[in-house]
């Protein structure tokens, strides 16, 4: 089991020049559950994700950590880069869009952060990096650049690159979006077994089977706004506000046929 | 046309052309690093440093060579920098083409994608790293036939050393002019030498291109 994080975000506001894309969030992300953050594009799931660490800087209340502010000391004064560096260690995160660094092989990916960050030797760093690629199953694919490996391939080693630091958090920015829906099933297949071993998950996501299913609690994002947060069977099944029910309606229509 | 006034002048050209080579690649190389520098200062520099070196790249940029170097050969010792033909032409390509080099490592960082910086800062890389590591050798692969191209454009500014006395190919090929009267000999020889050297230079680049960019594209 890993030793899993707390996260309380408490009237978070953000705001790109005059639009505010993060109004009064209050959202508390329990230790060792997954929490699937839904919504209609541009409501700001991936900005609230994102400021969890603090690859986006939010600019009222409060992000915690285990009780640990993120991106601050107090009021107004920026943590030090090198205290959010040591904050970021333990808190993975994977991207819509893979990001992973084309010049290196899917082994070398996932060796860099144990190299640059947690200072280990190249032996080790590859010995470790490689028990993380046979974890999402990719042990043939260890010495392949990501030019050579399908998106769904590609997003398992992004995967394996963020559970190689030990991250006692992980985040996933819409980890399945850029997929071609026969890749789907395979990486969330590693989220779950990911969050059976007790990691804390944030996922924004637009898969309602993986919220369904995988979720112990869901939230509901529109225009900026949290509107509810509940378990995934009120949510999704007995939406109580309507601008969820009309997103599940759209959602609805979208995947018939 | 008269091919035996080679016999008395070949040598000489020779030398010239291996002066030319040495300036444009010592020119190449050291204003290759400059620019680096310079570009690098304009992305995590404090502002101040940042404005004075868009100045910087602005005057230069802005005024010939020739202009650059007159100053630099004629107007240096009236602030003590007494420099010799030679030294006063490199240090005079190098300033020239750091503001070019510069520009263009400024398009190769750009075209690094932000989620793939944004993924070393979320494992927790220190700044430092992410340039070296990632920044680095992206934005290179990016910039080189940018950089490839403008080092092929130095070649041709060398002659302009000819003016303070630098005794490299133009500089040659004019005495020989002079004091034989063969000017089109002379001045073919010179276009030859530089079609040559401006060929190899761009085909070592092509195939360090295709190199480096063997693991970057997609095969299928």
């Amino acid at each position: 089991m890993v030793q899993a994080s707390a996260v309380e975000i408490r009237n978070l506001d953000k705001f790109y020049g005059p639009f505010q894309a993060l109004k009064q969030i209050d959202l508390t992300i329990p230790p060792g559950k997954v929490t699937c953050l839904i919504g209609p594009s541009g409501s700001g799931k991936s900005t609230l994700l994102r400021c969890i660490n603090f690859l986006e800087e939010y600019d009222a209340g409060e992000v915690r950590i285990d009780g640990q502010l993120i991106g601050y000391e107090g009021p107004g004064r920026k943590m030090s880069a090198r205290k959010l560096r040591q904050m970021r260690r333990s808190i993975g995160m994977v991207f819509q869009q893979f990001n992973l660094w084309p010049h290196m092989t899917a082994l070398e990916n996932v060796a860099e952060g144990l190299i640059r960050v947690r200072g280990l030797g190249k032996a080790d760093a590859a010995t470790r990096a490689a028990e993380a690629l046979r974890k999402v199953g990719l042990e043939d694919k260890m010495q392949n650049h990501p030019a050579r490996l399908s998106g769904g391939q590609q997003q398992r080693v992004a995967i394996a690159r963020a559970i190689a630091m030990e991250p006692r958090l992980m985040l996933f920015d819409e980890p399945t979006s850029a997929l071609d829906p026969e890749l789907v099933g395979e990486v969330l297949q590693v989220m779950k077994t990911l969050a059976g071993e007790g990691m804390t998950m944030a996922v924004v996501t637009h898969e309602m089977g993986f919220a369904a299913h995988v979720a112990d609690q869901v939230a509901f994002m529109e225009a900026g706004e949290l509107v509810a947060v509940n378990s995934p069977d009120a949510i999704l099944h007995n939406p109580s506000d309507p601008r969820i029910s009309d997103f599940l309606r759209t959602y609805h229509e979208r995947n018939a046929f | 046309m008269e091919l035996s006034v080679f016999q008395d002048y070949g040598p000489m050209l020779l030398r010239g052309f291996g002066v030319t080579i040495f300036c444009w690649l010592a020119g190449t190389v050291l204003g290759t690093l400059l620019g680096l520098l310079v570009a690098l200062a304009q992305r995590y520099g404090p502002r101040p440093l940042r404005w004075l070196l868009q100045v910087y790249i602005e005057v230069i940029r802005g005024t010939p060579f020739l202009v650059q170097l007159f100053v630099l050969y004629y107007g240096g010792p009236l602030i003590g920098l007494r420099l010799d033909a030679l030294s006063a032409g490199l240090l005079g390509l190098t300033v020239y083409g750091s503001p070019y080099f510069a520009e263009i490592f400024r398009s190769g960082f750009n075209a690094v994608p932000i989620g793939q910086i944004e993924a070393a800062r979320a494992i927790g890389m220190a700044e430092p790293s992410i340039v070296r590591r990632i920044l680095l050798p992206l934005g290179l692969v990016s910039a080189l036939p940018a950089l490839v191209n403008f080092s092929i454009i130095l070649t041709k500014e060398t002659v302009i050393l000819s003016i303070i006395t630098v005794p490299e190919l133009m500089y040659q090929v004019q005495r020989m002019s002079t004091e034989t009267f063969r000017y089109l000999e002379a001045n073919l020889v010179l276009a030859l030498f530089f079609w040559g050297l401006v060929e190899t230079i761009s085909r070592a680049g092509r195939r360090l291109e295709t190199r480096i960019t063997r693991h970057l594209i997609e095969r299928v």
